[in-house]
């Protein structure tokens, strides 16, 4: 099959020859797909179609917004009143965003349970981990452009951010606003950035899936394709129940946009930017929320104490403990192929780490609920225990599991769980038989 | 909710009682009582339900409440006069509401600018020229623009009712600044705010022969404003429940179609 075609059609052939994009569009249809993938791989393809959404959505968008301080709340409201059909486009990037968000968070614990990190996926997890800083940043920046109160406050708030970094931080800081505050030039740098970056992820995407296509698809049973008998071809099958997750997906969208459009919104928001007011509670988008907890939990001179009694003179303060250990969480994340030496990929024969694959997305979701609230008395100690957990569970547990958990013995292949209907495969799969 | 959480952990202070006697204590706990006592009233907002639309003849009396009461202070400068068209006001009536205010046009061509009668296509005529000139006529406090209020806090329609109604005399443990009015729905700033009572019965009269009272002015007034800073809901209403039924319908077809292919696989 992976030969290349013939092609019946002469146009089609001389480019071919020439320029071997149908043989290359070929392969990507023909390309073997594990048969047993069941709905949680959908994800990576939503995330595909929302990054499409989110860049078509915003094109529209940038033609009628003006990226001036004094202009731009107003060039806003003036699409979601004046423009023909604004309102629906903005609300479609607004709420993509989030919808974006939230297919890609449950993309990568798929890829944690599931085991898909490790060899020989390591770099299409870190590129996977790449993509989602990227769409950080872009979804920060993007968020900044309504020049709302919240715009405003959060810009201020997340790049004071670099003012930790010792000697170099406040010179940082005044570089990334182009001037003494967040104003006009910080609205303009980040508009450019905004509209650069989902470009940068279209070609990380690119390596992502060349990454993928290289030694093909994990699966739910987490071994590797033995032979042709364990694939199908990714078109028809898999087009077609992507398309069905599309469409289920599509749905829930589209009643966020047109029912509660507001629903991840902040009032505030809807308030001009003032640089003189302050507004008493200032909150991330939720997507950023378990990370804001995590950079808010340190304690005064936490790792600095520890630090100090062991080095003696370096002491660091807590904005700059919880700078490191907010951009720690994601580190540790894109290291799990190198924390996790099991074997085993598929949480399914890991008895033990199946567990604590719960607990994670529990101390995951706790983050983010603290980092919604002010950083004032239960709150504060339950987003440190939450975050000791997160950094406790993905680098001293992680590894210790793959010591110390006994797998449950695995399938031969993975079709002949599918085939002989031996229980634990078979069991998900059941409704799709009848057609 | 956030006044609800705010009241209850006042209240838990107040339980644990460690023995508050600083002036600002008691301050805060006289608040914590009035946040306690006055949680925010939910109402049903018709337009609100997913074939919900604005109810127009609400929105007029909203209208008329603001354009009588309300616009000898507050401004709404993200609104024409043509989007009237939007609450149900004929052409020749949104002519009328435009001319009935003059706006400074030009320059013409001898250089100068000159008044005019407005028309459909000026932005609302705000009361003040500048910040500073609605602050010096405020005592010194800025009326909020309307044009997002009940998008731009906490509850929004519910919020501005809340405002509207909720004046009254102040708890004898709260201390009053000066110039400053008591207001149970005003959590922003402990119940005090700048703006005097604007409304009481009777103080529009409403062409339909709506009894113009307080609650229902303040109802009408936060009917217009919620029209005001969602102008497209009704729109958004209709297409969404299309879009909705269109991509049921699609991906049930999805659906048979990923069935049929599958059929042959296992």
């Amino acid at each position: 099959m992976s030969d290349a075609p013939r092609f019946k059609n002469p146009i089609v052939r001389w480019v071919d020859h020439r320029l071997p994009i149908f043989t290359f569009m070929h392969h990507q249809q023909v390309y073997p797909t594990p048969k047993n993938l069941n709905y949680w791989w959908n994800f990576g393809s939503l995330a595909g179609i929302m990054l499409v959404v989110m860049i078509v959505t915003g094109i529209v968008l940038a033609m009628h917004y003006t990226a001036n301080a004094t202009m731009a709340f107003d060039s806003v409201e003036r699409i979601m009143r004046d423009v023909n059909y604004g309102w629906l486009i903005r609300y479609i990037h607004m709420n993509g965003a989030s919808m974006f968000f939230i297919v890609v968070y449950i993309h990568i614990f798929r890829g944690l349970y599931y085991g898909s990190y490790k060899a020989p996926r390591e770099l299409l997890w870190l590129l996977g981990i790449v993509i989602l800083l990227l769409m950080m940043a872009t979804a920060f920046m993007g968020y900044v452009l309504p020049w709302g109160q919240m715009s405003f406050w959060g810009a201020t708030v997340i790049t004071n951010l670099f003012s930790a970094i010792p000697l170099v931080g406040q010179s940082i800081v005044t570089w990334l606003w182009g001037g003494f505050s967040v104003d006009n030039p910080t609205l303009n740098r980040f508009f450019s950035l905004h509209y650069l970056l989902p470009f940068v992820i279209f070609a990380v995407v690119f390596l992502h899936l060349w990454a993928l296509h290289h030694h093909k698809s994990n699966n739910p049973l987490g071994i590797d394709i033995k032979g042709p008998q364990d694939t199908i071809p990714f078109h028809p099958y898999y087009t077609v129940k992507d398309n069905f997750g599309i469409g289920v997906f599509f749905i829930v969208f589209a009643a966020l946009v047109f029912f509660a459009p507001n629903f991840f919104g902040e009032a505030d928001n809807n308030i001009p930017a003032n640089p003189l007011q302050t507004p008493p509670h200032i909150v991330p988008e939720w997507y950023f929320l378990p990370y804001y907890a995590i950079l808010r939990a340190t304690p005064d001179n936490f790792i600095g104490g520890w630090l100090t009694s062991w080095l003696g003179f370096i002491a660091v303060p807590a904005k700059l403990a919880g700078v490191i250990l907010m951009f720690g969480s994601l580190l540790v994340l894109a290291l799990q192929p190198w924390f996790d030496r099991s074997p085993v990929r598929s949480a399914r024969f890991r008895p033990v780490y199946k567990w604590f694959f719960w607990i994670i997305l529990l101390d995951a979701v706790v983050l983010g609920y603290c980092g919604a609230k002010p950083p004032e008395g239960a709150y504060v100690v339950i987003a440190r225990l939450a975050a000791a957990w997160y950094f406790f569970h993905f680098v001293i547990l992680m590894p210790l599991l793959s010591v110390f958990e006994r797998p449950d013995p695995l399938p031969h292949s993975i079709s002949e769980p599918v085939l002989k209907g031996s229980g634990f495969a078979l069991a998900p799969a059941k409704p799709m038989e009848k057609a | 909710m956030r006044r609800i959480i705010a009241g209850c952990c006042a209240a838990i202070a107040l339980v644990l009682g460690t023995g508050a006697t600083s002036a600002q204590d008691e301050q805060a706990q006289c608040i914590a009582e009035i946040a306690a006592k006055n949680p925010l009233a939910h109402q049903e907002w018709d337009f609100n339900s997913i074939f919900g639309t604005y109810d127009q003849a609400a929105l007029k009396r909203g209208f008329q409440v603001y354009k009588e009461v309300c616009s000898a202070c507050h401004s709404m400068n993200l609104l024409s006069y043509r989007h009237l068209s939007g609450i149900g006001l004929s052409e020749d009536e949104i002519k009328a509401v435009a001319a009935s205010v003059q706006v400074t046009d030009g320059p013409n061509d001898e250089g100068e600018m000159f008044e005019r009668p407005g028309r459909p296509s000026d932005k609302f005529h705000p009361p003040f020229p500048n910040e500073q000139a609605a602050r010096a006529s405020n005592n010194g406090a800025l009326p909020p623009d309307l044009s997002l209020m009940a998008k731009a806090r906490e509850g929004g329609p519910d919020h501005i009712v809340g405002i509207l109604t909720g004046y009254g005399d102040p708890p004898a443990c709260l201390k009053m600044n000066e110039g400053m009015n008591f207001n149970h729905g005003f959590d922003a700033a402990g119940f005090q705010i700048a703006m005097p009572a604007p409304l009481s019965d009777g103080a529009v009269t409403y062409a339909d022969g709506t009894q113009a009272t307080v609650p229902q002015m303040a109802h009408d007034v936060a009917y217009f404003l919620s029209w005001a800073s969602e102008p497209n809901l009704d729109a958004r209403h209709k297409i969404g429940v299309g879009t909705i039924l269109f991509l049921i319908v699609l991906t049930a077809c999805f659906y048979a179609v990923y069935r049929k292919v599958w059929s042959d696989v296992h």
